[in-house]
């Protein structure tokens, strides 16, 4: 009965593999959960709520919109009284000049995410540039890379917010609440094949003094290669809260770049910060 | 009649198609510039009643890979060692390459009866996949189901025709038709890789949409086509060998004329011999495929060795390590065949404990990159113990001592027999043993040196011990070559060997085979949520990666079913070589 004695061998053997492998740690790994949002249903309650979310969640926003005076503070500013004055200021020349309502108030809380430096409110401008230029990042691009209705969603929070009636249309059916990870950027699929495009792609000139950008959320890099080795810069591109520069704070760096970046990418970035005079 | 299997798999495809009309419109739509991938929902996956399709999917995918590996990789080396006996005009090598063939025989059918499955829960059970997968590879798939043809075919033609063309003339012919097999049979593999790894890293598609916008061609040599080819190329001689091997074993033990023995004893050395050989550069493919995924999307590499998937490296050792302990301790069982075996079995001891310590080496846990969430349920991201041995550097270290050591035991046992005659013996045995030095202090040495470099990956420091290893190997061969010619051979009494040694021989294909499952586990676990990377999601219920220990439930009952469904057939075989004795 050599087939008999042979099949319990392997049971055994097997059995001993499959115990080590139960008394492993156990995690499962669930797909990123989901807006789960069923767009057919949502009404103008839901949007807002959805609104509500993404300020504080995905959209990022509050990194800078809180009450540390980086930007203005959207949650808790008057915003029946602030939005309005903004349209009728006399440096504004955008899309909801000389409208007013509910309506002029969606315009321009949806032209200030897409062309963050159509209008600088006074005082928030980049340094230098005399409130010409915004530090705040085009929100439907990479990194932030909101839908059309997530932007919807965030303008019926903030009208609603301000005291006006939401005038953002609803979603219709089928349509999906949530910009794929791969339509965020119009011809940045590929990867990028030089520092300056890398850099762009991921939004770091929004928080970090590079290419001209004076930004002064995160540290200067200039001079880094002298403090750093290329294993150091890349792990706090990676792993931003391993390590916090002095002076700042953690979790405001965005921690899934490794998730984003390709190894090439990474190492031009490296390669470029590096060699950055100071 | 067996014949016919293949033609009831065209049946098969045709039925398929006849039943989903939207597949073959969507395989018509060939070449016409297309809508993007389809973007199913939850509810759109069809499901039978209480059943897994995942769990459908994966056995029978398992099942018809297993077999198609060992199906694919006997041939390979039954030519070459067909070729064998024709230089050498030992008829020994001939009747074994022969023997081989017999074997894969019966695992043919088989394999296309689990391939025919397979493409039935595929197309039944994820429409949308296999809608997309044939608008992007159009014709491809037929093409193969025609190959897979002209593979049955030469099949049969090259074991039916053994013994008609087995001399002169002849015998070339007969060898160029295994040539035309192996080919046939390469280009089926290469094939079935472009699915997979299109899956994984997906191109000649518009990366936004999954519109088809490439030729088939872009498609098919995708980022991790050719790590992959090379990988699984690789890994199947080693799996062959150990199949073959388990059958050597099988009739070995069930065997009782001492002669019969002798030749299964053979045939289980050579091809330990030969599942060794495939293995050693394994690990090195391995890299190759590891470092491409890397380069491909830094968040697929983390998710292979840095998420939760991490732990699998650790299993991965173990079985390494056990194949590594059962091959060495069959060679070491060896020993007794030659008289002059005792000399060497004083060194077993120090060999062991190389082994054991590389083995050891290598389990040990270390840096894990885990996402915050997988932190929190794992608790902490470093092992508590032992940090620093955890790291590359040791851990390659390892792996080539082992390698050094395994090759080192194959190299006692070919000299047990051998009793060199050449003047200069001693000095080229210092030589060897120089080599060995040499080898292995370079390898501890480049290990050091990769701890104390701050690159991030310090891969840097692996080559030259690859380098060493391999030194080691191809050197000490070119010295024993010359060595050994005219050395006084004393006999070598193949069947002196012990049961229990043939049982090393099934832990091979038993570790194999689990392996095997594993690393498709991993594989497909490196896509998360996607069927095709980046590019369609995988909304089925079941979108999430198992636990480990769920996963390796279902690897080892795919394992258990792969070997009943194995020794059946060498308990077959020696069924169908028995014959009733005519009654008088
Ligand atoms: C990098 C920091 C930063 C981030 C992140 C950011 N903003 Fe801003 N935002 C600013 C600054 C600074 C201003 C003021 C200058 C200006 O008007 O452009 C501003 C202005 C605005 C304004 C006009 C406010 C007013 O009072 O007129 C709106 C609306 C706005 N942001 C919405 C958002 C939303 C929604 C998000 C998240 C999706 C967001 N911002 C993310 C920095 C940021
Ligand atoms: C949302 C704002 C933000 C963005 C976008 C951002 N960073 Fe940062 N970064 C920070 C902050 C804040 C710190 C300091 C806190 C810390 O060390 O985590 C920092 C720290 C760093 C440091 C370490 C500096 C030091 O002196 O220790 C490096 C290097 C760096 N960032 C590079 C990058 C690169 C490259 C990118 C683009 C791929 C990027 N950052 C994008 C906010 C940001």
């Amino acid at each position: 009965m050599t087939f008999a004695r042979v099949m319990i061998f392997s049971l055994f053997v097997l059995l001993a593999f499959t115990g080590f492998a139960n008394i492993l740690p156990q995690v499962q790994g669930d797909p990123p959960a989901e807006e789960e949002i069923n767009t057919g249903s949502l009404d103008m309650a839901g949007m807002i709520a959805l609104g509500e979310r993404l300020f504080t969640g995905k959209g990022t926003c509050t990194l800078c919109h809180n009450n540390l005076g980086r930007a203005p503070d959207l949650l808790m500013d008057d915003l029946s009284q602030t939005l309005p004055s903004r349209l009728v200021d006399a440096r504004y020349e955008g899309v909801a000049k000389g409208k007013n309502g509910a309506g002029a108030i969606e315009e321009y809380l949806l032209e200030s995410m897409r062309e963050p430096s159509k209008f600088v409110v006074a005082g928030y401008g980049k340094k230098g540039t005399n409130d010409t230029v915004s530090p705040m990042p085009v929100v439907n691009k990479a990194p932030v890379s909101l839908s059309d209705i997530e932007m919807n969603a965030i303008t019926a929070f903030l009208q609603n917010k301000a005291g006006f009636d939401p005038t953002v249309p609803l979603p219709s059916a089928g349509e999906a609440p949530a910009a794929d990870a791969s339509d965020d950027g119009d011809e940045e699929d590929g990867p990028a094949t030089d520092a300056v495009a890398a850099i762009e792609k991921f939004g770091c000139s929004t928080c970090h003094d590079l290419e001209g950008s004076e930004a002064d959320l995160g540290p200067k890099l200039n001079g880094i290669g002298k403090r750093m080795d290329d294993a150091a810069i890349a792990k706090s591109i990676l792993d931003p809260n391993a390590q916090i520069a002095e002076g700042f704070e953690a979790d405001l760096m965005p921690q899934d770049f490794g998730e984003q970046m390709r190894v090439s990418e990474l190492n031009l970035i490296v390669d470029y910060l590096k060699k950055l005079p100071e | 009649m067996k014949l016919a299997r293949p033609v009831y798999i065209l049946l098969l495809l045709a039925v398929v198609v006849a039943l989903f009309p939207d597949l073959a419109q969507a395989a018509g739509e060939a070449g016409e510039k297309l809508a993007g991938a389809p973007q199913p929902t939850r509810a759109d996956y069809p499901h039978f009643a209480g059943m897994s399709s995942r769990d459908i999917v994966w056995g029978v995918a398992q099942m018809h890979l297993f077999l198609a590996a060992f199906v694919l990789a006997v041939p390979l080396f039954s030519i070459a060692t067909e070729f064998m006996g024709k230089i050498t005009g030992d008829q020994r090598y001939d009747n074994m390459a022969h023997e081989f063939m017999k074997i894969t025989m019966s695992a043919y059918s088989l394999t296309a009866l689990f391939g025919g499955s397979l493409a039935l829960a595929l197309f039944l059970l994820y429409p949308h996949l296999m809608g997309y997968l044939m608008k992007v590879f159009r014709g491809q798939m037929l093409i193969y189901a025609l190959l897979f043809l002209l593979e049955s075919v030469t099949l049969y033609i090259y074991f039916y025709s053994w013994n008609a063309m087995r001399y002169g003339n002849r015998k070339w012919f007969h060898m160029s038709i295994g040539l035309v097999l192996n080919t046939v049979g390469l280009t089926l593999m290469f094939i079935a890789n472009a699915w997979a790894t299109f899956m994984m890293s997906p191109s000649g598609v518009d990366p936004a949409t999954g519109a088809v916008i490439g030729t088939v061609w872009e498609a098919t040599r995708n980022p991790l086509w050719n790590p992959v080819n090379l990988h699984r190329f690789v890994a199947n001689i080693a799996y062959g060998g150990a199949i073959v091997g388990a059958y050597a074993a099988y009739m070995f033990l069930s065997e009782k004329d001492p002669e019969v023995k002798a030749h299964y004893d053979w045939m289980g050395y050579t091809s330990n011999f030969i599942a060794i050989a495939g293995f050693l550069p394994l690990p090195f493919a391995g890299y190759w495929l590891m470092a491409e995924i890397y380069a491909y999307s830094q968040q697929m590499g983390i998710t292979a060795m840095g998420g939760i998937l991490a732990w699998l490296f650790i299993i991965q050792a173990i079985l390494i390590g056990t194949i590594m302990l059962a091959a060495n301790y069959y060679l070491w069982c060896g020993l007794m065949r030659t008289e002059n075996g005792q000399k060497y079995s004083k060194y077993v001891k120090y060999i062991m404990l190389v082994i054991v310590g590389g083995f050891l080496v290598w389990v040990t846990p270390h840096s894990l990159i885990l996402t915050t969430e997988e932190i929190r349920q794992l608790g902490g991201t470093h092992h508590k113990f032992l940090g620093p041995l955890g790291i590359m550097p040791a851990k390659n270290t390892a792996v080539n001592l082992m390698l050094v050591f395994t090759f080192l035991s194959f190299q006692m046992f070919y000299r047990s027999s051998r009793i060199p005659t050449v003047k200069w013996a001693r000095a080229g045995n210092m030589l060897i043993i120089a080599l060995y030095v040499t080898g292995i202090v370079n390898i501890v040495f480049a290990g050091l040196y990769g701890y104390i470099t701050p690159t991030v990956y310090k891969v840097g420091a692996s080559v030259p011990q690859v380098i060493s290893t391999m030194s080691i190997i191809i050197f000490s061969v070119i010295i024993d070559i010359f060595m050994l010619r005219g050395a006084k051979t004393t006999t070598v009494h193949w069947g002196r060997m012990s049961d229990r040694s043939q049982y090393a021989l099934f832990v091979l294909p038993v570790a194999f085979t689990w392996l095997m499952g594993l690393m498709g586990y991993i594989r497909s676990s490196l896509r998360t949520h996607w069927h095709v990377y980046t590019i369609m999601k995988d909304k089925s219920p079941e979108a999430y990666i198992p636990t480990i220990g769920e996963a390796g439930n279902t690897i080892t009952i795919i394992t258990l079913s792969f070997m009943a469904v194995m020794v059946f057939v060498f308990w077959l075989s020696r069924l169908g070589a028995t014959r009733q004795e005519t009654p008088s």
